[in-house]
């Protein structure tokens, strides 16, 4: 219990303090000894999850009080917000939320029993350690990159670091809080202080795109709120209870239906998909760290975190369809939408609107199965997705760029970070690794629920296949001379990246132990039965792994027993592989530049119909369960 | 059989019978062109002839790519004879193929630069295909393994009339045969300068033509497994489906990718989505056990197959506790 209150209130207490607290030094001492605590309290629970929780120190009703205040205390600030900026839509939903949960604590409040507010299970204990070690990871980066943020590349933003550091941590205490609760009430505080974090952060740098995109976060993020805190006042009149636990298991899943669709709305909306995915493609203007934030250990896996919860409410429901329906949607939309970018924060960001949407798709269907796929690409998700983003924000500082063209020949000019990225991505789609094998999981869960869904599947996944291979082979490909950057990382960056890539090569190694310990009894206690890969093909998968692993190894020979010559270009080299002699003895530059196919797929043709597509969906998921 | 006794006979013999292959390829495009074609034994010559030549690179570790792609390819033919799972011998035919595109983009070259960004155009194009083949041979003998697709007692081919038709669409693609072979070509007059192989040379191209045999050889076993349950009518439509790219091959013209790729994704729509939908409506089952009664989880059901080598036969393990 102690540990579960420290891993929630410390990182809140920490952010408190560090608002406060202007000199450099001091802030990086404390931060790094927060996450330093946080790691080892997320490990120690996993090492030794408590199986009875006890009683909370405080009484019932105080902290009941407690969470009311910080609550409209919050709903006024965002009023606040709304009314400065002329945002109608805002001021109503704020309105609506806030009104709500005070009539329901006045008329509901003073009966509400509760038997535990707090509870830890095995997928409590993986959404832990993601959301410790992983953001974690990503304070102590934020350490780095912000000082050269600051001094080096942003001199024109105005530098409120205090701020930054103290926000970051109360997301992560939120998100603790968020994980950890069973109280549908308590859930829901920390679930709006994690929009008003990601509000404060995207909006960071105080220019006019960041306000317009801190703006829409909010807006849509509200909304699901909305949804959230409707689904407790109906779950409440129907059930009595307003407790998770209960909730799953209730014995009447028809009389929870509606509760279940409100509350996959309100995951939808947070974890991006795809009516409300443009929230999280603007959340690119914020620095870095925020990003990796937002799109791999916080925010969007609390979305895709609640949907998982529900699965075992809609399986088998047009409720559940319907949800399956805009995961899958969303998978091949942001897979192809990828496809046209060459701005590579836009690429991560499309595919985590993807990954999410693939997530999604498993909560939907909801069989055992798919929960199990689902568990497992959130994890492989969070730390490859993580580890590119931070690789990404590095570049960015170097180059100058984060355009995927002008990362040609990255391997020679930043070696580390283009191995880390490569490491990344070999995470993030290729055989035998992490993501690979949860979408295999997904495709034969899909193909035994519902088998033509696999259709979306099969084709988003050769999306997917393509943009990731020609950004790889833009970081391999070496066109002319380049210069290796001197200094390529930060202490903090460092300690992030390395340790990022080694948890990403470690959960791939070790994902059948990760998936026996922590998934499958988590699977088993919702479903009684569990699914697992299946030994054969364990072994198979490592024997690949082991024979991909050896690829570096190669490189043993690098150079050895060739004649090495210039490229053919068509005409005769000037100069080395770059330029050419050409018609009429003009000399031409080579320029070389990966395919975009936009004449084929558009973004905004994608994003409208996706839009629209899926906002019929949520509209009929809705009806049918109130029906 | 044993799987083991399968994957050596496959591993020895697949370079011979896919040399073979291209030597009768070349025969037979000869004589439908009217011309004489060289020896049956051509491709042999020019694997042996390659093998004696100087190693020339234009970036030093580019070739260490080819030896991968090699290596990955003749593990996706050991994965498919051996009798594994069909999802996991697609998985690792795409490492194997995304190889050779790192190495043609390490080339650092205009000319294999565009060929490694067609490569990966026919990739994705193919790709949905494939893995609706595989889905659809799931539907109708209720396994992803190789060996008990086999091993189904009915024709697959009747039930998977759309999908057949769709896989041999793709295969256009796979044998790198016109209209669909982007990357590179066996007709000089329509490619640029040599596609995705044009700064690979010496050891290196022989590598990859050996690879492309063994390639080619795991795909005729793909199109075998159609028809699976009558052995002969299979070994004669895989050698039939084989002279029928060739005369494709020599009839049409390379078409531009952006009609490849739209094609082959209207084909993979329309043939491989609609036989599955069709599937899916004759069997009428219900949507998703609502209640946990499926007493073995589906994930894990193909263990046995793809576990079928002698020391890996164990029983099916599922993790179960309370």
């Amino acid at each position: 219990m102690t540990l579960i209150l420290t891993l929630i209130l410390g990182p809140l207490a920490a952010g408190l303090v560090l608002l406060g607290l202007k000199p450099n030094l001091l802030r990086q001492i404390l931060v790094s000894i927060v996450v330093l605590a946080v790691c080892c309290g997320s490990v120690a629970l996993a090492l030794f999850p408590p199986l009875k929780l006890g009683e909370l120190p405080w009484s019932q009703h105080g902290i009941n009080l407690g969470m009311l205040l910080v609550e409209m205390a919050m709903s006024l600030f965002i009023l606040y917000v709304g009314v400065r900026a002329k945002h109608l839509l805002i001021v109503l939903l704020t309105l609506a939320q806030a009104g709500l949960m005070v009539w329901f604590e006045f008329t509901a409040g003073a009966h509400l029993e509760v038997a535990q507010n707090l509870f830890v299970d095995n997928f409590a204990v993986i959404m832990a350690l993601i959301n410790g070690i992983v953001g974690g990871g990503i304070c102590i980066y934020a350490l780095g990159y912000m000082r050269e943020y600051h001094e080096v590349a942003h001199r024109d933003v105005p530098d409120r670091r205090p701020f930054f550091f103290a926000v970051m941590f109360i997301f992560m205490g939120a998100m603790f809080g968020l994980i950890f609760a069973n109280n549908l009430v308590w859930l829901f505080l920390f679930w709006e202080i994690t929009t008003l974090c990601s509000f404060l952060l995207i909006g960071y740098t105080q220019t006019d795109e960041a306000k317009r995109n801190a703006l829409r976060a909010l807006v849509m993020n509200l909304a699901g709120g909305l949804a959230f805190a409707i689904a407790i006042v109906w779950l409440q009149k129907k059930t009595g209870g307003i407790e998770l636990q209960a909730m799953i298991n209730s014995p009447d899943k028809a009389l929870v239906l509606l509760p279940a669709a409100l509350l996959c709305f309100a995951g939808i909306t947070k974890s991006a998909q795809l009516p409300f995915s443009s929230w999280l493609l603007g959340a690119m203007v914020a620095p870095t760290p925020v990003s990796a934030l937002l799109h791999s250990s916080t925010m969007v896996k609390a979305g895709v975190y609640l949907v998982l919860r529900m699965a075992p409410l809609v399986a088998g429901t047009k409720v559940g369809m319907m949800v399956a329906l805009v995961g899958a949607v969303t998978f091949v939309v942001g897979s192809l939408a990828a496809i046209t970018s060459s701005e590579a924060k836009r690429v991560l960001a499309w595919s985590t609107v993807a990954n999410l949407g693939l997530i999604v798709l498993c909560g939907g269907i909801g069989t055992y199965e798919a929960v199990w796929a689902g568990i497992l690409l959130i994890i492989f998700h969070a730390v490859a997705k993580c580890l590119l983003f931070l690789c990404v924000g590095v570049v960015e500082h170097k180059l100058h760029s984060r355009n995927i063209e002008d990362m040609s020949g990255l391997v020679v000019r930043m070696p580390r970070v283009a191995i880390m990225m490569q490491i990344g991505m070999a995470g993030m789609f290729l055989a035998p690794f992490g993501m690979l094998i949860s979408k295999w999981a997904v495709l034969k869960a899909v193909v035994d629920a519902y088998p033509s869904l696999s259709v979306f599947i099969a084709f988003g996944s050769a999306a997917t296949l393509f943009f990731w291979v020609k950004w790889m082979g833009k970081l391999v490909q070496v066109v002319g001379p380049a210069e290796r950057i001197k200094k390529e990382l930060v202490l903090g960056e460092a300690i992030a990246l390395y340790g990022l890539s080694a948890a990403t090569a470690m959960a791939c190694l070790l994902f059948p132990l990760i998936s026996f310990h922590f998934i499958e009894p988590y699977i088993y206690q919702v479903y009684g039965q569990s699914a697992s890969l299946g030994e054969g093909n364990v072994i198979i998968m490592t024997i690949m792994m082991g024979m991909v692993m050896l690829f570096p190894v190669s490189f043993m020979s690098y150079g050895r027993g060739v004649k090495v010559v210039d490229a053919y270009l068509g005409g005769a080299n000037v100069h080395s592989s770059v330029q050419f002699r050409s018609t009429a003895d003009s000399v031409q530059d080579v320029e070389i530049g990966n395919y975009y196919l936009r004449n084929i797929f558009s973004e905004a043709w994608l994003s409208r119909w996706g839009v629209i597509g899926c906002a019929l969906l949520l509209v009929a998921m809705l009806t049918v369960a109130f029906l | 059989m044993s799987p083991w006794i399968r994957i050596l006979i496959y591993l020895v013999a697949a370079p011979i019978v896919g040399g073979l292959l291209a030597g009768w390829d070349r025969r037979i495009s000869a004589r439908m062109q009217s011309r004489r074609g060289p020896p049956i034994r051509q491709p042999f010559y020019d694997v042996l002839k390659l093998w004696q030549k100087q190693n020339i690179v234009v970036r030093r570790s580019q070739n260490f790519y080819i030896g991968f792609f090699l290596l990955m390819v003749i593990f996706t033919g050991a994965l498919f004879f051996g009798g594994s799972d069909l999802l996991l011998v697609i998985f690792a035919l795409t490492l194997a193929a995304i190889f050779f595109v790192l190495g043609a983009y390490k080339a650092s070259s205009p000319y294999s630069f565009i060929g490694a960004e067609r490569e990966l155009i026919q990739m994705m194009a193919y790709e949905p295909m494939v893995l609706l083949t595989a889905i659809g041979m799931y539907m109708v003998t209720k396994s992803f393994a190789v060996n008990d697709i086999a091993n189904h007692p009915t024709l697959l081919v009747l039930a998977l009339p759309g999908i057949f038709l769709g896989f041999l669409y793709t295969l256009e693609i796979k044998f790198r045969k016109s209209p669909l072979d982007l990357s590179c070509s066996h007709h000089a007059h329509q490619e640029l300068v040599r596609g995705i192989t044009t700064e690979f040379s010496g050891r290196t191209l022989a590598l990859i033509e050996i690879a492309h045999w063994y390639e080619n050889v795991f795909l005729l076993g793909w199109v075998y497994l159609f028809f699976a349950s009558m052995p002969v009518l299979g070994v004669a439509m895989s050698l039939f489906v084989f002279v029928f790219v060739i005369l494709v091959d020599n009839v049409f013209a390379r078409l531009k990718w952006q009609t490849a790729i739209r094609s082959a994704w209207i084909v993979a729509a329309v043939l491989g989505f609609g036989n599955i939908l069709v599937l899916s409506l004759l069997s009428a089952k219900p949507a998703v056990p609502a209640a946990p009664v499926v007493a073995q989880p589906a994930v894990s059901r193909t263990v046995p197959a793809a576990a079928a080598t002698p020391a890996l036969n164990q029983p099916n393990v599922i993790a179960r506790r309370n």
